[in-house]
């Protein structure tokens, strides 16, 4: 049997043994058909197959739409067809080995080696050992090295890859930014390489080094300033010509001309986020300085309000979803959310339409949004001051007043919400006890403000172990120990052990020490992770399945350690593994805003202030597409309005808060 | 209003759980504009009456729901052209197959329904297997009793199988191709699936099952809740 053909047929008999099998069926309504029979016409041999892949189940990664919307513009192209993979669970996985069945595309259920391309979405360190053992599913290689010409190229993009460098032995090529524009341009190049009847493997790769935003991690040579344990990169160089130094991300300039994905899928069983997403603007400049997401998406490029309001309302026509959720880094900070949730809610004339943001801004302009659109049963409200203390906030410049939450908590409460959830980390740079104990007094103050309009509130409090990552201004940041996470945990679940209105949840900080080497680790890394996939290491992402000792054992066994990779703070002048790699951002403004974190100093956000010179606009020739110049109504978060003011209200219970109607 | 449509699973969309294929209906009906009524309270709920569950991996040529039309609001009200716009809005291998309306009164389909009739594609080799299912099948239709153990809401029970079996017959195959399995189970006073009957017989995984129908009974005779094709505009046969 060719390759090409499907293979349902053999993979039927396994789907009866496992568990919701309906997750590996594909079907989805409104799903685009990929089109074979582009690969019979006279160009047919320069068709470039994608298999897209999403290293974690079909429940989490169904619904990314980075990777709809790549699947949407591939299929449109005459040259390239895309379908989807997943990681199948253990169950199944199990089944596929003993009967021989490789990895195989849920579209029209045809083997990976149908692919050319086996593309991964990286959003989550802890998938790493999954993509392994994907690729070895497929029948290829792990190590790009061993790779010959009959398999795909494996290749990734998504916000990990802006440090790949753990896996630069598995993958050979990564897409740095936005992918729309991108994957054409490989479709190209792949192509090209296909209709010359090229065997040879370095020549494709040499030749996507040309392509702006692609990174191929041969091209590049490290060396390090010795061979044991706590060795640091000394330098990183091109070694091919076509190799560009450094390597740039993609930036879309304009989403207006990108309205993906045109016919969102509607899958026919459960996966988280079970909704219509519409995209209503990309990066952020609020500055959080834990979030890389907010860093490395930079500039905001918003969609304008007309065009968002037609894709949703053809979207819900369409999908026949009853909610939407307007998505982006904060969605309160549209220019246009008034009016685009004013718009929804009247043209639902029967009232059944559900609108979530699922970045709520904490003040009470947030909660006159949510109350706006939340019509039905009003259960849970969610809020992220991150830090219990005006000073931890104005160091990881999550510029919250304690009267904005307060404001907004008993905005909620007084309009009938029940429970308040409130999200933290800790672990922070320079967080003391006292900062750590701050969250218990803040949530114990929304019981009592939240006791001002019923008997029972309930305070959800969930926190998580902070992980500096790549390209923020908390990169030279040591991570704190899994054991010194766990005493924070430790000291706020004892705070909180008597609020028998306050509910306690956290992360494993087992985890978090992990997912810290994976982010910020180099090279050197990727024998530790294979090995830790040979040890049987996958699903790390799930509490059931994730296992501290396999790390351990396989670290040991490379001779690497957490201290060096998660625990240390870097200098100045230390070679940061992903150095050759840019996200557009000033190596010394981040530098800058981590000396101002550390002296306390916050940073506005500069779509309405002046511009502090990051890189993300000016190196690039882009700039902020907004269509407000003034800051949304509400809230000092980063807008540069009384910043000063602050500290104030520390003791909330004691002063009436205003009810802002 | 209440409109009860017939429809069938076939291919991959059979994998897909009861709860999965109620959500799929419901978007369905939303989609097609199909006016249907909501019921009250804090989080309104579609009002469509589903019938007896079909558990994953099953085909079906008879599964039924009922949907209630909201007198109230504008949109397609006629079964036929209900029918037509479901199945444009329905992933390939949901069909409906018969659309019919149906009195506000009538028995739901959970408690009307008094048997249903299965097919069953086995790989059965040699003829040595086949003889022994075939004279396991004869010795459960002659006997007066067949305990069978199995669990229900978690917990291992004993259950007499006999009496829930109405008809069971195993075919030959004819020049190869998989042994065929026919059986009629009852449903009253609770359901048997065709994986305990299966059980029972020393079958661990058929190829293949197929619900073929679903049976009601009035005034003696056997009838189903909707005929194949019917699409008329009230259905007689379920007015019980």
């Amino acid at each position: 049997m060719s390759a090409s053909e499907p293979m349902f047929d053999r993979l039927e008999p396994l789907l009866a043994r496992v568990q919701r099998p309906a997750r590996y069926i594909g079907c989805e309504v409104g799903a685009v058909q990929p089109d074979w029979s582009k690969c019979e016409g006279p160009d047919g041999d320069r068709v470039v197959r994608w298999l897209l892949a999403y290293p974690d189940t079909y429940e989490i990664g169904q619904p990314n739409q980075g990777l709809q919307i790549l699947f949407e513009i591939l299929n449109e192209r005459s040259d390239a067809l895309a379908e989807r993979t997943y990681a199948p669970w253990v169950d199944l996985e199990d089944e596929m080995r003993s009967a021989g069945l490789p990895l195989f595309s849920i579209d029209t259920h045809r083997e990976a080696s149908a692919f050319n391309l086996l593309a991964f979405n990286l959003s989550a360190e802890l998938t790493y050992t999954n993509l392994l053992n994907m690729v070895d599913l497929a029948g290829v290689p792990v190590r790009s090295r061993d790779r010959g010409p009959e398999h795909p190229l494996v290749i990734a993009g998504g916000h990990c890859t802006y440090n790949p460098e753990p896996l630069a032995d598995f993958l050979d090529a990564v897409v740095l930014g936005d992918g729309e524009e991108v994957v054409g341009e490989v479709t190209e190049v792949v192509g090209e390489w296909l209709a010359a009847g090229s065997r040879d493997r370095t020549e494709l790769l040499r030749a996507l080094c040309g392509v702006e935003g692609v990174y191929v991690p041969a091209a590049y040579e490290v060396t390090y300033d010795g061979d044991g344990a706590d060795a640091l990169v000394e330098s990183v160089e091109a070694c091919w010509e076509t190799a560009p130094m450094p390597v740039p991300k993609r930036t879309l300039p304009d989403l207006a001309e990108w309205p993906y994905p045109q016919s969102q899928m509607v899958p026919l069983t459960e996966v988280v986020h079970d909704r219509l997403n519409v995209e209503v603007f990309r990066g952020c400049t609020r500055g959080c300085r834990f979030c890389q997401a907010g860093m490395i998406t930079r500039p905001v490029r918003e969609r304008p309000a007309e065009q968002v309001s037609a894709m949703v309302r053809e979207g819900l026509a369409r999908t026949g979803y009853d909610e939407v959720a307007l998505t982006s880094l904060s969605s309160a900070d549209f220019s246009g959310i008034a009016e685009t949730v004013e718009e929804i809610v009247e043209s639902d004339t029967e009232g059944r339409i559900s609108v979530s943001l699922p970045s709520l801004r904490v003040d009470a302009f947030g909660v006159d949004i949510a109350a706006q659109v939340q019509k039905g049963r009003r259960t849970g409200l969610t809020f992220a001051p991150e830090a219990g203390t005006w000073r931890m906030r104005q160091v990881i410049n999550k510029l919250i007043r304690e009267e904005d939450l307060y404001g907004a908590v008993d905005s909620a409460y007084s309009q009938g919400w029940r429970r308040v959830k409130l999200y933290f980390l800790t672990g922070l740079p320079t967080e003391t006890d006292e900062d750590t104990l701050g969250i218990a007094r803040m949530a114990e103050n929304c019981v009592t403000i939240g006791k001002r309009h019923m008997r029972n509130p309930s305070v959800t409090v969930s926190v998580g172990g902070f992980v500096p990552k790549p390209f923020t201004p908390f990169q030279w940041f040591g991570q704190n120990t899994e054991e010194e996470l766990h005493r924070k945990i430790g000291l706020l679940r004892d705070a909180l052990r008597r609020n028998r209105n306050v509910a306690f949840k956290w992360h494993d900080s087992r985890a978090s020490v992990v997912e810290g080497m994976l982010s910020r680790g180099d090279r050197r890394l990727g024998s530790a992770i294979e090995s830790a996939w040979r040890k049987g290491a996958t699903f790390q992402e799930w509490s059931e399945c994730f296992s501290l000792e396999m790390w351990q054992e396989a670290l040991a066994e490379e001779g690497l350690r957490p201290e060096h990779y998660a625990y240390r703070h870097r200098t100045e002048d230390e070679v940061l593994p992903w150095e050759h790699l840019d996200a557009g951002l000033h190596k010394d403004f981040l530098w800058q805003d981590w000396t101002d974190a550390l002296q306390e100093v916050g940073l506005p956000d500069c779509r309405w202030t002046p511009c502090y010179d990051c890189g993300a606009c000016t190196g690039w020739g882009v700039e902020h597409v907004v269509a407000s110049a003034v800051p949304p109504a509400g809230g000092s978060q980063g807008t540069g309005q009384d910043l000063d003011t602050g500290g104030l209200l520390p003791e909330v219970v004691a002063v009436p808060v205003e009810v802002r109607t | 209003m209440r409109v009860r449509i017939r429809y069938g699973v076939e291919g991959k969309v059979r994998f897909l759980s009861h709860r999965d294929v109620a959500r799929v209906m419901e978007r369905a009906i939303r989609r097609a504009a199909v006016p249907v009524a909501y019921t009250e309270g804090f989080s309104p709920r579609p009002k469509v009456q589903y019938g007896l569950a079909l558990s994953t991996g099953y085909e079906s040529d008879g599964e039924y729901i009922d949907i209630y039309l909201d007198p109230e609001r504008q949109g397609v009200r006629d079964p036929r052209e209900i029918a037509l716009a479901l199945t444009v809005c329905l992933p390939a291998g949901l069909e409906v197959l018969a659309a019919a309306e149906v009195p506000r009164q009538a028995t739901s389909l959970q408690d009307s329904v008094e048997s249903t009739q299965w097919r069953v594609l086995l790989d059965v080799t040699g003829g040595g297997a086949m003889g022994g299912l075939a004279q396991q099948v004869d010795e459960l239709l002659a006997s007066e009793s067949y305990e069978i153990d199995i669990i229900r809401k978690g917990k291992p029970v004993s259950e007499d199988l006999r009496p829930l079996v109405h008809a069971l017959r195993v075919t030959a195959p004819s020049g190869g191709g998989p042994a065929v399995l026919e059986a009629e189970l009852g449903t009253k006073p609770r359901s048997i699936r065709p994986s305990e009957l299966l059980g029972a017989l020393g079958v661990s995984e058929p190829r293949l099952v197929r619900r073929t129908h679903q049976w009601t009974r009035r005034d003696g005779d056997r009838r189903e809740p909707l005929a194949l094709g019917d699409l008329s505009p009230r259905a007689e046969a379920c007015a019980s």
